[in-house]
């Protein structure tokens, strides 16, 4: 066999899913306005991918390696300050 | 110490001996009486074993991954619906290399719907990566189920021992049972490669892409291989300290040694064709029998070495593949590939029928006429 694996599959290392990056995933990508943004926090509680990190309270830039483009921060945003735009790739 | 005993509170006590920690069961005949008898033992104090008694036979092997995969020594027990109910995730288990023993007390499989033995039940997860044991009397399944465990947790692969449903499971016969002392001398603690613990956490069952699944099954297809060996040492070494021992844990052969003429069968029905031969070898005729005590992993190399003067095998199956040959026949014949020996097949005993001697009579006389024939 060409590569060590562990049998039935099994990873030692914690937090493995960090190496994994889903990003290529993306068919749109979160344009996010922060101008218009008011900080609600909305979009970091709905994100299913913890795509969107936060520091000292406030809204940080997507974080585009894990981002698949579900769209669901654009639709949450009270103010619209997310939009989808197709991506380019 | 011999006694009188059902095969299925022998497998009961031969599970006791072993002290498996947790036995998720669902009931379903004709293994019923295995985990009630376990259930005694837990009732009234000799097993110290959690059983779980959950809604399906899906969660039960569900429940047997959960706390093999805690890195306990884990048994249960089906057959028939039960087993293909839990099919998904007998492959799952096996995927995961937990070594789960579980007796199959073998039953056809719906529709029509039909409580007893064949082979059919076991014989659709054949391919599952699980070892299966077939066993013939009350004392291999005894014995089986210990060596069972031994392999099992040596090989990281989990095993089935089948016995025949109420041909084999409702029969009392005499068997020497032994002490937990002897026991306990011949199986030691589970030690898992891996479990689950809090305090050092890993990700079990996690998803595999195409850069590395198929490594993971050729990592299973060569454990099965290597098991092969795996078994025969552990037949050994069960015969070495308790004076017993089934062929060299793959095959047994009866009365092969000038053998021209060879049934080929499995479990309980090779007791028949025992007596089948023992008339004819009072006639004179060279006849014999092979055993396959273990299907899977394949003894082909056992075949190859038994049927070298051999001129006709008889293959009888308790199971078939709608639209092909049957499945014993099937891999003999694959094993037996380029030798000049005549083979015949026969389907028998579907659904409970009775394979009597006449029919295994039949089945010699008609010998050199090829192809396949379903019996009574």
């Amino acid at each position: 066999m060409s590569k060590k694996l562990n049998i039935g599959g099994v990873i030692t290392e914690p937090g493995s899913t960090k190496h994994y990056k889903t990003g290529d995933w993306r068919t749109f990508r979160p344009y996010w306005d922060k101008t218009k943004c008011i900080q609600c926090m909305r979009c970091w509680q709905f994100c299913p991918d913890i795509s969107i990190p936060q520091k000292d309270g406030k809204r940080q830039d997507t974080d585009f390696d894990f981002c698949k483009g579900c769209g669901i921060c654009a639709k949450e945003c009270p103010v619209k300050c997310i939009v989808m735009n197709k991506e380019k790739k | 110490m011999k006694k009188v005993i059902e095969c299925s509170h022998a497998i009961a006590e031969a599970v006791k001996l072993c002290k498996p920690a947790v036995i998720p069961m669902f009931p379903i005949t004709p293994q019923t009486h295995i985990v009630e008898r376990l259930a005694d033992f837990i009732n009234e104090g000799s097993l110290d074993s959690e059983m779980i008694h959950v809604e399906s036979e899906h969660s039960a092997m569900s429940a047997a991954i959960g706390s093999s995969a805690a890195g306990t020594r884990t048994f249960t027990a089906t057959n028939s619906q039960g087993l293909l109910l839990m099919s998904e995730m007998v492959f799952v288990a096996s995927g995961m290399r937990l070594p789960i023993v579980m007796a199959i007390a073998n039953r056809a499989v719906s529709s029509p719907i039909n409580i007893w033995c064949d082979h059919s039940d076991s014989m659709a997860v054949r391919d599952s990566g699980w070892i299966q044991l077939y066993c013939e009397s009350t004392q291999e399944a005894f014995d089986t189920i210990i060596q069972a465990f031994k392999v099992a947790e040596k090989t990281f692969l989990p095993a089935m021992v089948c016995v025949d449903g109420f041909s084999l499971t409702h029969v009392w016969e005499p068997a020497d049972i032994l002490s937990s002392k002897e026991v306990d001398k011949f199986l030691p603690k589970y030690k898992p490669m891996f479990s689950l613990d809090p305090k050092k956490p890993v990700t079990m069952g996690p998803i595999a892409f195409p850069n590395t699944y198929q490594d993971f099954k050729k990592q299973q297809h060569d454990a099965m291989k290597e098991s092969l060996k795996e078994i025969v040492d552990v037949n050994k070494e069960f015969k070495s300290k308790f004076n017993r021992s089934y062929g060299n844990g793959l095959i047994e052969t009866y009365k092969m040694d000038d053998a021209k003429i060879v049934y080929v069968c499995m479990g309980s029905l090779c007791t028949t064709v025992r007596g089948v031969i023992d008339d004819y070898r009072k006639k004179g005729k060279k006849v014999g029998m092979i055993k396959i005590k273990c299907f899977r992993p394949f003894p082909t190399e056992n075949i190859l070495d038994v049927t070298k003067d051999v001129e006709n095998l008889l293959v009888i199956d308790k199971a078939v593949s709608l639209g092909n040959e049957p499945i014993v026949f099937n891999e003999i014949k694959s094993a037996l590939y380029g030798k000049n020996i005549k083979l015949r097949s026969y389907v028998a005993g579907l659904g409970g029928r009775d394979v009597t001697h006449y029919m295994l009579r039949k089945a010699l006389e008609d010998k050199d006429k090829g192809g396949e024939e379903w019996l009574g």
